[in-house]
């Protein structure tokens, strides 16, 4: 019997990713025009971010590396260090267990008062942070709606830890719910269907199927979320009291050290934490180049 | 396993998506469910599978009743049009992974997994790709591997969404005379959804035929194809022209042509729809038996030759294909007055301009004087 050939045998496999582009002479300007473009962005970013950058660390070491180890050394600075990696170890973690539900929530399902949540999940970006922090004092403050009871029960939130941590939550809130929603409605339920129709629980399912499908968009929504909850200033300054050892994070102490003209100590816990963002910039290039394909198409942050 | 579908009703916000559906699928059927889109036929599947709930009637999986199950207690195989496989694991990990995530007590032994894992993989001819990634698979060949994962878990009903239908024309073909066979050899209960009449009539022992969330037709091949049981069927099957026709007394007569049709109909007096096909069209010369008409355009694309003609007696235009040996036969050309003949037509109540009237007594009448001549 003449056997024919099975063409969806032979149908070849899809390339990974897209061939280059050529580029197209007809959309492409005069090399003056292209230069002069060129320049007028190099110089801009050269004189707002990388000038800026270099002036920290310049500062920072200006009075040679012993005083910048001493500045860094120093027990007060060790203290809002130490402060700053708590609030992150706490606030972080619960962005991502928050960020997570809520971007399932969003993305998988069909329920009233969904427009709504999304656009809650952006009211910390639109909000002044000073705001966000007044929130908080509003609320669990001497004279706020729960201070008497708090005062009561002896817990202290307002400038305390916890009120730190509350301010920072708000605060770095969208970073992950952000990054998560567009790319879980990209990728659709079908292969979380698939899995329950192939017998797997809800845990196995988000364990199996859903976490490795996100988990390169995750962890760029918890670098942004991470940089964020270290960097924040606003709020936590309205809630924290300033009590050197206690209620200061970095940002905050390197204010108090620039008000008090320790300039060489403010510029060199400053360049902690620009360190700590050329470390997210390079982390975060490296996750986009890498795995680009599953972080969600649109880049807003 | 036979499935049962009782008065099935589906809502989507207001937009009833199945209304009053019932059907039986004997085990070991390979069934089609085909209709255009938004005819609640991929509702209907996902409802046997358990992604959907109805909002009235049962399912019931070989006697027993599965309307209130979740989709990880119905033991289905689900395809899906767009593959859905898990793109971080293997091709053994995704045929593997209904067995892998049983409870303890339920699950063979990692040797035993990877052995039915690759015997799958054999059974849908993929042997030796089990280490791939699923982008390093070609559409046809992911397809296979979700197969191959559906049959894993040893599934009690195997349920296709449009299987083929993100996969270009060729590989089209072949998968549904591989999947044919596939069916022959492991003889599970298969339900998919198709809106290409072509791939159901090929593939599927009996067809089912949905529009605006209702059956119109359940048959085989030939009961849906010979006998459409409504004008929608008629039409969703293939090329048709209407003409109006009218029955008097017992007889069945085109307005202003001579001789009757039939002279039997069991059609009540007055105004009815005359469906056609194209290819049941045939071309005689004058003074043969037939209704009056004027060819307006004949067009020959390879091995069928397409005209239209005007029937004298009312201008209603009809389109007529024939088969190229015929084309010599008469000489017909544009200007042309010729004699048309219908080897067969169906006949439907006239739907006088509204399309939602229920049609009554199906009807397939053929005119035998006419019958297997041309």
């Amino acid at each position: 019997m003449n056997q024919a050939t099975d063409h969806s045998l032979l149908d070849p496999p899809q390339l990974p990713f897209e061939p280059l582009l050529q580029r197209n002479a007809v959309v492409t300007e005069q090399p003056w025009v292209r230069w002069l473009l060129t320049a007028a962005a190099l110089v801009f970013l050269g004189f707002f971010l990388l000038l800026p950058l270099v002036g920290v660390f310049t500062e920072a070491l200006r009075h040679g590396l012993g005083v910048y180890w001493q500045a860094l050394t120093d027990s007060d600075a060790l203290d809002a260090v130490r402060l700053t990696l708590l609030v992150a170890a706490i606030a972080v973690p619960l962005n991502l267990v928050f960020g997570v539900a809520a971007a399932w929530a969003i993305a998988k399902f069909e329920f009233r008062g969904k427009t709504l949540l999304t656009t809650l999940i952006d009211l910390p970006f639109s909000v002044s942070p000073v705001v966000a922090g007044l929130i908080y004092v509003l609320l669990f403050g001497a004279q706020g709606w729960f201070g008497p009871w708090l005062i009561a029960h002896d817990l202290q939130i307002i400038f305390a830890v916890p009120g730190i941590v509350l301010a920072t939550v708000f605060v770095t809130f969208p970073f992950i719910a952000r990054e998560l929603i567009p790319l879980m409605q990209e990728q659709g339920n079908d292969d979380e269907m698939a899995a329950l129709s192939l017998g797997a629980n809800g845990w196995q399912c988000f364990r199996y199927v859903t976490l490795p499908n996100i988990k390169w968009g995750l962890l760029y929504g918890v670098l942004l979320c991470n940089a964020r909850a270290m960097g924040e200033f606003g709020a936590v300054s309205v809630v924290s009291g300033h009590i050197r050892g206690e209620t200061n994070t970095m940002p905050l102490h390197v204010e108090i050290l620039y008000n008090e003209y320790n300039f060489a100590a403010a510029f060199a816990v400053a360049s902690l934490l620009a360190g700590l963002a050329l470390v997210t910039l390079v982390l975060k290039s490296i996750l986009e180049a890498r795995h680009g394909g599953e972080l969600s198409t649109s880049r807003r942050h | 396993m036979d499935i049962q579908i009782r008065n099935i009703h589906k809502q989507f916000a207001g937009f009833p998506a199945l209304d009053d559906v019932s059907l039986a699928v004997g085990s070991g059927e390979l069934i089609a469910l085909l209709g255009p889109s938004g005819s609640g036929k991929t509702t209907l599947l996902r409802i046997i599978a358990g992604l959907e709930f109805p909002d009235r009637g049962q399912i019931l999986f070989g006697g027993e009743d599965m309307s209130r199950r979740a989709v990880r207690e119905r033991n289905i195989g689900f395809v899906f049009q767009h593959y859905a496989l898990f793109k971080h694991m293997t091709v053994l990990d995704n045929i593997a992974f209904g067995l892998t995530v049983r409870r303890r007590a339920l699950r063979p032994a990692p040797a035993a997994i990877r052995a039915k894992a690759l015997e799958l993989l054999e059974l849908v001819q993929l042997g030796g790709l089990e280490q791939r990634y699923p982008h390093q698979l070609s559409g046809g060949q992911k397809q296979r591997v979700a197969l191959a994962r559906a049959l894993a878990i040893d599934p009690r009903v195997l349920l296709l969404d449009e299987p083929f239908g993100a996969l270009d024309a060729k590989v089209r073909k072949d998968l549904r005379r591989w999947l044919r066979e596939l069916h022959q050899q492991t003889g599970y209960t298969t339900v998919f959804v198709t809106h290409d009449q072509e791939e159901a009539l090929e593939l599927a022992d009996r067809v089912v035929i949905m529009n605006r969330g209702r059956i119109e037709q359940v048959g085989t091949v030939d009961d849906v194809y010979e006998t459409p049981r409504t004008p929608f069927v008629f039409d969703f099957l293939g090329d048709s022209n209407v003409l109006d026709a009218e029955v008097r007394g017992r007889e069945l007569r085109l307005p202003g042509a001579g001789e009757a049709l039939v002279t039997d109909s069991i059609h009540p007096a007055g105004p009815v729809d005359l469906y056609v096909r194209p290819g049941d069209l045939r071309l005689a010369e004058p003074g043969r038996a037939g209704i009056d008409v004027r060819v307006t355009e004949v067009q020959r694309t390879g091995p069928i030759v397409r005209a239209s003609a005007d029937l004298v007696a009312n201008g209603s235009v009809v389109s007529i294909e024939l088969p190229h040996l015929h084309h010599d036969a008469p000489a017909f050309r544009v200007g042309a007055q010729l004699r048309l003949r219908m080897m067969q037509f169906s006949v439907y109540p006239a739907a006088r301009g509204s399309q939602t009237g229920p049609t009554q007594t199906p009807a397939r009448e053929r005119e035998p004087g006419q019958r297997g001549r041309g």
